[in-house]
């Protein structure tokens, strides 16, 4: 069974503000404000190449940002399951 | 609505209207010097009766206007006073969409503002109606309101709303100053201050923001002054805001603003001197 | 201010702004009738008082803050309902905004409407709740009655966003007289770019006429009449098909004389082009030689019209509802429209037993 593909909207339709370390996101498409820590902030920044698996996603993001877990493909997804709720992720 | 009285506050006009006289007359008494509003006002306040008979068997008031909560509960008309009071907050917290409404007391010294924001019952709106009286502008105890385009705050005093023991803090007011003494009302026991000749006659100035405080009362904490993040002053005035997500983008870059261009700090007291000298050392600082 | 009917001339003539006088109560009016925002846009770029102009310009903003979050809540859904391949068919504000119509400019937009087929309703359910959607109310005797009577399911909000999601089946009631053909209605939608559809034109504006006439008390009829107003010219002016269509679904649904209504009351009350006939509406000169249309004997009020038009207009300048009698009529015959006498007194009998 072939892994999922998320994808995010785009980065000109996010607003967002580092606040010590937190990123406050104001989406645009639906007028909300999200608090993000990381390493969401970089997930949504590593499908702003494309849609992509989890296992791609870990990869964008292994070059630029360690991900401090015992599992971190779980850890992504766990993630990623909390941006699909939040609208901010979907599965295409 | 055969009483009817509009009045002017800061940047917002109120047209209220109500069918018994009493509540109309006190309203008049406690904003006596505020400015009649010319042309539009800005909002629509009814007291009213809910079933027709209600007008004179057990009178009792419903609070209505351009914007209503369905399922408020009517107040006795001995209470029509508080009850208008509530029909103003009402029309502000689900209607005022120019600037950014944050529950909050301001004062003003020397054209910077200082803002109070915490729960009900933290002590901001006493906090902030006592510093009025003691050299600072008083710019309102229950909204402040944040310009969407300049971060000013602009003046919003309406008549403070001051409950059970905080009352005696303000015995030595001039008594025209204060409303008629409301009992068994859904707070307790209250009474309405209105604001000195000086927050009065200042109320079209605005104020430019220096220092965001987080206010706790309590007779047993002892004084402290602790430092808020940014972000969690954020998180805490989203939640004090009732127009924040109505307004959008803007509301957004207002807020993101104001809390990252100033300090925030929590400050704990037993007493209002204790708040006094925290705010002043606060103050010096900022 | 003793009736609406000016609020209801600034809307179809703008111009008409500068005899207002006593604004505050005309926002008022419009406030109460949800046509705050409408009023705004069709008022944009006059010139007007400048703390009028300062408030209209705020509802203008308001409006498109509203249409963003409508259109979310659209999204939303749509992201939970697509596995199920199942046609998801937007109604009333949110439709209009979805697919880019003049009725949405400055509308105001509550619930999210959605419309899907019967046969389809317990996995729409099952995958609303999956997406973190619940339901309002815990009543056994109202879920009873929803699910046997009523063409929606009974009403579910999302915990995060805090907003509601109204899923129909049909656009009555199944205990109402007419039977609108679903199956046709459902079957002809016009789809939308993202995967969404809205109803074709002319079951639009039946079913806002249903809503109209055969469903409620009018509460909010004005603002109601003013969408089909908007649709008419909108659908009117870009398809010469418009008015046959319309006729001839209105026709299948059943909902002629209710949709022959909507047009004559938004005529007489905004003006609306009718174009019934598909012929040149005949222009005579009048005695003064001005040129007048000739109105039809047929685009006349009747006198049940002229009720409605009172319940319509029915609201002070202090945004009150006024004329209680015209209303308490409404009410009740909105009751016994929904349902057949017996099913009604038992219906009243249960909730006045609960109080």
């Amino acid at each position: 069974m072939a892994a999922s593909l998320y994808a995010a909207d785009p980065p000109e339709t996010l607003r967002t503000v580092e606040l010590e370390g937190l990123t406050l996101l104001y989406h645009r498409p639906s007028g909300l404000t999200h608090f993000l820590a990381p390493p969401a902030p970089q997930i949504l920044e590593a499908l702003a190449a494309g849609p992509a698996t989890a296992a791609e996603i870990a990869a964008r993001m292994g070059e630029a940002f360690e991900i401090e877990s015992e599992d971190p493909a779980a850890a992504i997804a766990a993630r990623l399951s909390e941006l699909e709720a939040a609208g901010l992720v979907w599965r295409t | 609505m055969r009483h009817i009285l509009r009045l002017q506050v800061g940047p917002v006009s109120f047209r209220i209207g109500s069918q018994w006289r009493g509540p109309v007359e006190q309203l008049r008494r406690l904003y006596a010097g505020y400015p009649e509003p010319e042309g539009l006002c800005d909002f629509t306040v009814r007291l009213e009766a809910e079933r027709f008979w209600r007008r004179w068997l057990r009178p009792s008031v419903a609070i209505r206007g351009d914007y209503v909560l369905p399922d408020a509960a009517p107040l006795p008309l001995a209470q029509g006073l508080l009850a208008a009071e509530m029909g103003m907050n009402l029309q502000m917290a689900l209607g005022q969409k120019r600037f950014l409404l944050l529950h909050a007391a301001s004062v003003e010294k020397g054209g910077r503002a200082l803002l109070m924001t915490g729960h009900s019952g933290a002590g901001k709106s006493t906090l902030g109606a006592l510093l009025g009286e003691r050299g600072w502008r008083f710019m309102g105890d229950e909204f402040a309101l944040l310009d969407l385009d300049d971060g000013r705050l602009h003046p919003f005093p309406r008549a403070v709303s001051l409950k059970n023991e905080s009352l005696g803090l303000f015995d030595g007011m001039d008594p025209a100053r204060l409303g008629p003494v409301l009992t068994g009302t859904p707070k307790g026991t209250i009474r309405h201050l209105r604001p000195n000749p000086e927050a009065v006659a200042r109320m079209t100035e605005p104020a430019r923001p220096v220092l965001i405080l987080f206010p706790r009362f309590g007779r047993d904490l002892e004084p402290a002054i602790r430092e808020v993040g940014a972000a969690e002053a954020f998180m805490r005035l989203t939640q004090a805001s009732t127009n924040y997500v109505a307004l959008g983008e803007r509301g957004f870059d207002a807020l993101t603003r104001f809390v990252g261009a100033l300090p925030s700090r929590a400050i704990d007291y037993a007493d209002t001197g204790q708040a006094e000298a925290l705010v002043d050392e606060l103050w010096r600082a900022a | 201010m003793r009736d609406s009917r000016l609020l209801a001339r600034l809307l179809a003539d703008p111009a008409a702004a500068r005899e207002v006088q006593d604004w505050t109560s005309l926002i008022a009016v419009a406030r109460a009738e949800s046509l705050a925002g409408s009023l705004a846009w069709r008022l944009e770029g006059r010139e007007l008082p400048p703390r009028v102009e300062a408030l209209l310009e705020a509802a203008r903003r308001d409006g498109e803050s509203a249409r963003v979050q409508a259109l979310w809540e659209a999204e939303m859904a749509r992201r939970a309902l697509a596995p199920l391949g199942v046609p998801v068919i937007l109604l009333k504000g949110t439709a209009y905004a979805a697919a880019g119509l003049e009725a949405a400019r400055g509308r105001s937009i509550g619930d999210l409407d959605i419309l899907v087929p019967r046969a389809a309703l317990p996995d729409v359910e099952r995958a609303l709740l999956a997406a973190g959607w619940e339901w309002v109310k815990e009543d056994p005797y109202d879920d009873q009655y929803y699910r046997r009577w009523m063409h929606e399911l009974p009403p579910l909000i999302h915990r995060e966003r805090d907003r509601m999601i109204d899923v129909h089946h049909a656009i009555l009631p199944l205990t109402a007289r007419p039977k609108p053909d679903m199956e046709r209605m459902i079957g002809d939608p016009v789809p939308l770019a993202d995967g969404l559809f809205v109803l074709s034109p002319a079951d639009m504006i039946v079913h806002a006429a249903a809503h109209l006439f055969a469903d409620g008390d009018l509460a909010g009829g004005l603002r109601n009449l003013w969408d089909i107003d908007r649709l008419l010219r909108q659908f009117g002016e870009r398809d010469s098909g418009f008015w046959p269509a319309l006729r001839e679904r209105s026709q299948r649904h059943g909902l002629l004389p209710a949709v022959r209504r909507a047009v004559r009351l938004a005529r007489h009350l905004y003006a609306t082009p009718i174009n019934w006939c598909q012929a040149p509406i005949s222009k005579s000169l009048d005695s003064q030689g001005t040129a007048s249309e000739k109105i039809g004997a047929r685009h006349q009020l009747t006198a049940t019209d002229a009720l409605y038009r009172r319940r319509l207009l029915a609201r002070d300048g202090w945004g009150r509802a006024r004329r209680p009698l015209t209303r308490l009529a409404f009410y009740v015959r909105s009751h016994w429209l929904r349902m057949p006498p017996l099913m009604l007194a038992r219906h009243l009998w249960v909730k006045a037993r609960r109080r």
